[in-house]
């Protein structure tokens, strides 16, 4: 069991997993509330040539990535101007580009071999770079979320009455989206263009089904995100499985056994409706 | 017995950039008076709602609102299956009074409290919203408008959907807010609800009528906002004939 923990590579792949788990479970809370897991998957995808020129040039890839997020973001509020094109189409329209662009820079002969470490991510060997960029990440996305929590709340509550409220929802989305994009820059260091929403969709899912309420549903995230993570990367130690897919369906065991936990409860629960019922209104 | 004028709206045209939605809107709201909002669906209901918030600009005429108005939306709009209990909910209503970095303290928690405890929810605070009868979730949105200092309650049809029982009691915590001196807004299809209202207001993409329910509640006027022919139900009871509806 403690193994592991005795190889360097281990110690800084937890520690990359954990500090990602931290950030990726607590926004996903949101993420999923917001209902915007496919904006999460495009956004990850969109990065892809981004990844692929830091690669080439020899620079972090967080220098390529914060770029193509926001070249996607902007190519993404355009297109779904153009007429008679929804959001939806846009997100399509501009993900497909910017994956296929990457795709033919990372496959032109000049590109490096490695292409592989992009897609799938490379969390068993994070540069103190990456450690540092995610140990940041988990310290600062919590404050701000903590200080946006009520806001995020009223608004995905009720986007309709939001104004009434003194709340501005189109802002309070665009800033979730901009924490969203920050989180996958980082994270998509550690598990890969294709793999890095399964921490930002999973944990909260898998939250989701075991609380009715948000806050302890962002603690339980974070948790099931860390524990999932590590538990991953113990089955890629012993069974030298991919660490990155390995980590992945950690997560997707975790967010299957929330499930059926949360089934379980829901049968084993009082029935509340005659309690209600006693009350007039 | 009528109180300060809270809402004045005189020649009042609303609209989304390109015709007015609604036009020739102008009516009076007083501090304790309730007025029944009468129309059909895409009538301009929410629209004048919208503007009376301050989410719309009059496009032409003039709208002078006095104090708070706090919304009461239909509670199919708001998501039942979201992780919120009722004391949430309630505290949401703070927020308009805060800068957007603070967050609400334990002393507007305390006053989410109260207000759910005026609505007669105190004992249901750390219930989650949406396993609440639609009747008890209504009062959890009041409590939030409440929490607001709201002195004008805008209730988008808030007796849609309730049983008998829940109704009464629904109409009669309305009546008693209005007796406290807020200003009370209903849009409704139900003319038994209307007719117990101060004042009622017919609007069908401009303003049909206002004033007095006696006054206003006739067949003609009530044929020219809904725009179609009234029929008696058998066993009692009006409905509302399309116009586009032939008979044979």
């Amino acid at each position: 069991m403690l193994e592991p923990l005795g190889e360097s590579f281990m110690q800084r792949a937890i520690l990359e997993i954990a500090l990602i788990g931290l950030a990726g479970g607590a926004i996903g809370c949101w993420v999923v509330l917001y209902e915007l897991s496919y904006a999460a998957e495009s956004l990850a995808h969109s990065i892809f040539p981004g990844l692929v020129l830091a690669a080439l040039a020899g620079v972090p890839l967080l220098l390529g990535a914060a770029p193509a997020i926001v070249i996607a973001a902007l190519a993404i509020a355009l297109a779904a101007r153009a007429p008679g094109t929804s959001r939806d189409v846009g997100v399509a329209v501009v993900v497909t580009t910017m994956f296929g662009l990457g795709v033919l820079l990372a496959l032109s002969p000049d590109s490096p071999p490695g292409v592989e470490a992009l897609l799938f991510g490379d969390i068993l060997g994070p540069g103190d770079a990456d450690l540092i960029a995610a140990a940041v990440l988990a310290l600062l996305l919590p404050a701000v979320l903590w200080l946006l929590h009520p806001r995020l709340l009223a608004s995905g509550f009720d986007r309709g009455s939001a104004r009434a409220l003194g709340l501005s929802p189109g802002l309070i989305e665009a800033a979730l989206l901009v924490l969203l994009a920050a989180t996958t820059v980082v994270a998509v260091q550690g598990l890969g263009n294709l793999l890095v929403v399964a921490v930002l969709v999973g944990p909260a899912a898998a939250a989701r089904q075991l609380t009715r309420r948000i806050v302890p549903m962002l603690f339980l995230a974070a948790a099931i995100a860390v524990v999932a993570g590590v538990a991953g990367l113990y089955v890629s130690y012993y069974m030298g499985t991919a660490a990155g897919a390995s980590v992945a369906l950690a997560i997707v065991a975790a967010y299957l056994l929330a499930l059926v936990v949360g089934r379980l409860r829901t049968l084993r629960l009082p029935p509340r409706r005659p309690r209600a019922a006693a009350t007039i209104g | 017995m009528p109180g300060q004028a809270l809402i004045e709206a005189d020649g009042l045209a609303v609209g989304y950039g390109g015709p007015p939605a609604i036009d020739g809107v102008s009516f009076g709201l007083r501090a304790g008076e309730r007025m029944a909002l009468l129309g059909p669906n895409g009538g301009g209901k929410t629209t004048l709602m919208r503007a009376l918030l301050g989410e719309l600009r009059p496009l032409t005429g003039a709208l002078a609102v006095h104090g708070r108005c706090g919304t009461v939306p239909q509670t199919e709009r708001t998501r039942l299956d979201y992780p919120v209990s009722a004391l949430d909910v309630a505290t949401m209503g703070a927020l308009s009074r805060l800068p957007w970095w603070r967050r609400p303290s334990r002393e507007d928690r305390r006053g989410a409290q109260a207000a759910l405890a005026r609505v007669g929810l105190g004992d249901r605070a750390d219930a989650t919203f949406g396993e609440l009868s639609g009747g008890q979730r209504q009062r959890v949105l009041i409590a939030r408008a409440l929490v607001q200092d709201a002195v004008v309650l805008l209730l988008d049809e808030p007796f849609s959907g309730l049983d008998n029982a829940s109704a009464a009691a629904l109409e009669a915590l309305i009546a008693e807010l209005a007796g406290e001196g807020r200003g009370i807004v209903v849009a409704t299809h139900d003319l038994d609800q209307a007719r117990r209202s101060d004042s009622v207001l017919c609007l069908n993409r401009r303003q049909i009528a206002h004033g007095a329910p006696a006054a206003v509640l006739d067949r003609p006027t009530l044929e020219a906002t809904y725009g179609g022919a009234i029929v008696e139900i058998p066993g009692g009871g009006k409905a509302i004939l399309p116009s586009h509806h032939h008979h044979h």
